[in-house]
């Protein structure tokens, strides 16, 4: 139970919180203001000057508001120049995570699959719940392997809980040697906090 | 053509103004939905419906499409009978209104002089008085059949104030009628026409108009005085139980009532279809062109009052009940009755 008797007193409390605090004139109203019309008028022109304003809708499928460069979005799998994915299956990002979004499985790395995996072992499988995920970024901070990072795109609407938990293909980045544009926009041009340890 | 002594082209002639006003009060409705919405989002600073048709003026049809689409939902512990007589009564009374006003100059086809009134009667502005106080059962019919306490709660208030505003309306009206000796509309507006714009009753009778129009604020259920439909209050008000074309037509009839209320403002305080400054029938234009200008002269008008209504309900915020009963009663009462013994006394002594 709060302790009520412990609270500041009274003429304390009403210490304005900021500068701009001010004391609300509480005179009656004079006659004049009790017409009220110049006042609705004078409302009314106000909005009217609103009317002739720029107007501050985006049309937002054709037209786009810029991000931030430090916008934080969707999660996204890196691949490295040749286009191999650089996940290992280490799991720090899994623990790293605050919201418990992470899920992933490890596999080895077959002979002959060089080509699709950077290192020995990769992710089989790797799930990020969207619903849960609250994009703090962590797991971008977490990743020793430079693999995973927060893009600047956000999660799209979806008719069912099932579609919010992105599965590793929906958040592998496109190949850099197939489909080099579409890479470099999945990249964005958000700026990424350095990297702890460079993978190698 | 007589045939058992009915003048069958004065039928048809009727018929097809009364069609004509009809559909024209349905399309400018439709479209007065469409501009409440941009002017809304002008004032506030967005564009407004633009994805259908070019600026989005498709839009009130396919506002009117989805409304006929929807399901028609009629509760089970509703009076069946008079949950549909609701909105029809609403409808009706809304367009009934238009039947005295004088929409354009009469012009004439071989010799006929057609004028452009559906009905000339000598009582015009009390019958548009009488139908507008019908408007209420409309509402008050709907709340109560929905039996719903926040539907019920709404009808109540919308009966009331409905109720206590008509009487200024009437006394401001009074003072008007003074001047002009005759409650037919024709005359009433031939009493405004001629070359300069201070014939307009306008600047007779400023106090009378402004009373009229707060009060027609009020009839039309328009904000300020839009507690019958307060929607954080009550819901959503007397049409909480209405879905689909039933729901259409209590908003339709609002907007029919906007409109027929900006042509009854236009047509007593600002000269009807005249143009200010010239006299157009020194042009010496064919009837037919005259009639024409006069009644888009008039729809301007009407426009502009819509506008101000739109205006004023996406600035001023809602009265409180009490606000709304005190500027009825004690405020727009006693300046009507001002109005009206002031303009009496000038009456008297101008005719001395």
């Amino acid at each position: 139970m709060r302790n009520f008797k412990n609270l500041p007193p009274l003429a304390e409390q009403d210490m304005p919180l900021t500068q701009r605090a001010q004391q609300v004139d509480r005179k009656p109203l004079t006659s004049w203001e009790k017409l009220y019309l110049p006042g609705i008028l004078k409302g009314m022109f106000i909005t009217l000057g609103h009317f002739f304003k720029k107007k501050a809708t985006i049309q937002y499928p054709e037209q786009k508001r810029t991000f931030s460069k430090v916008f934080r979005g969707v999660q996204i799998l890196n691949r490295d120049e040749e286009g191999r994915e650089r996940c290992t299956a280490c799991g720090l990002c899994a623990v790293a995570c605050p919201a418990e979004a992470i899920t992933m499985e490890a596999a080895e790395r077959q002979p002959g699959e060089e080509h699709l995996y950077k290192e020995e072992k990769y992710a089989a499988k790797y799930e990020i719940n969207m619903l849960r995920c609250i994009f703090c970024g962590y797991c971008e901070e977490a990743c020793p392997k430079d693999a995973i990072y927060l893009s600047q795109t956000f999660a799209q609407a979806n008719y069912d809980r099932k579609g919010f938990i992105y599965k590793k293909q929906d958040l592998l980045i496109p190949n850099p040697k197939e489909d080099p544009e579409a890479y470099q926009r999945a990249l964005g041009e958000r700026v990424k906090p350095p990297v702890s340890a460079s993978g190698g | 053509m007589y045939l058992l002594a009915i003048d069958w082209y004065f039928i048809l002639e009727k018929v097809l103004l009364v069609g004509f006003i009809v559909s024209l009060s349905m399309v400018v409705a439709m479209y007065a939905t469409y501009a409440e919405r941009k002017v809304a989002a002008f004032l506030q600073d967005r564009i407004g419906p633009n994805r259908a048709g070019i600026f989005g003026l498709l839009q009130p049809l396919a506002d009117g499409g989805k409304l006929f689409f929807k399901e028609e939902i009629i509760p089970l512990a509703s009076s069946k009978f008079l949950f549909v007589l609701g909105p029809m009564l609403a409808m009706i009374t809304a367009l009934l209104t238009s039947a005295v006003i004088p929409w354009a100059p009469s012009f004439d086809i071989k010799g006929h002089e057609v004028p452009v009134q559906v009905a000339d009667i000598n009582i015009g502005i009390l019958y548009i008085f009488g139908v507008v106080s019908l408007g209420v059962y409309g509402i008050m019919i709907g709340g109560w059949a929905s039996n719903n306490k926040f539907s019920l709660l709404a009808a109540i208030r919308g009966a009331s104030q409905m109720v206590s505003y008509e009487l200024p309306m009437g006394l401001a009206l009074i003072a008007l009628l003074m001047l002009v000796g005759d409650l037919r509309m024709s005359v009433i507006l031939q009493n405004q026409l001629g070359d300069g714009f201070f014939n307009w009753h306008i600047w007779y009778q400023p106090l009378g108009f402004l009373v009229f129009f707060i009060c027609a604020l009020a009839e039309c259920n328009r904000t300020p005085f839009d507690l019958p439909e307060a929607e954080n209050e009550l819901n959503f008000g007397y049409h909480q139980e209405y879905s689909s074309m039933k729901l259409g037509f209590y908003l339709f009839a609002e907007y029919i009532n906007m409109f027929i209320s900006g042509v009854v403002m236009s047509t007593l305080y600002f000269g009807g279809y005249d143009i200010p400054f010239v006299n157009e029938a020194n042009w010496g234009l064919s009837p037919w062109l005259l009639s024409l200008i006069g009644f888009s002269v008039l729809m301007a008008k009407a426009w502009g009052f819509i506008f101000l209504f739109m205006w004023i309900r996406w600035t001023i915020p809602r009265f409180r009940y009490d606000q709304l009963m005190n500027l009825g009663w004690k405020r727009l009462i006693p300046l009507a009755l001002i109005n009206m013994v002031v303009t009496a006394a000038v009456v008297l002594w101008l005719k001395k």
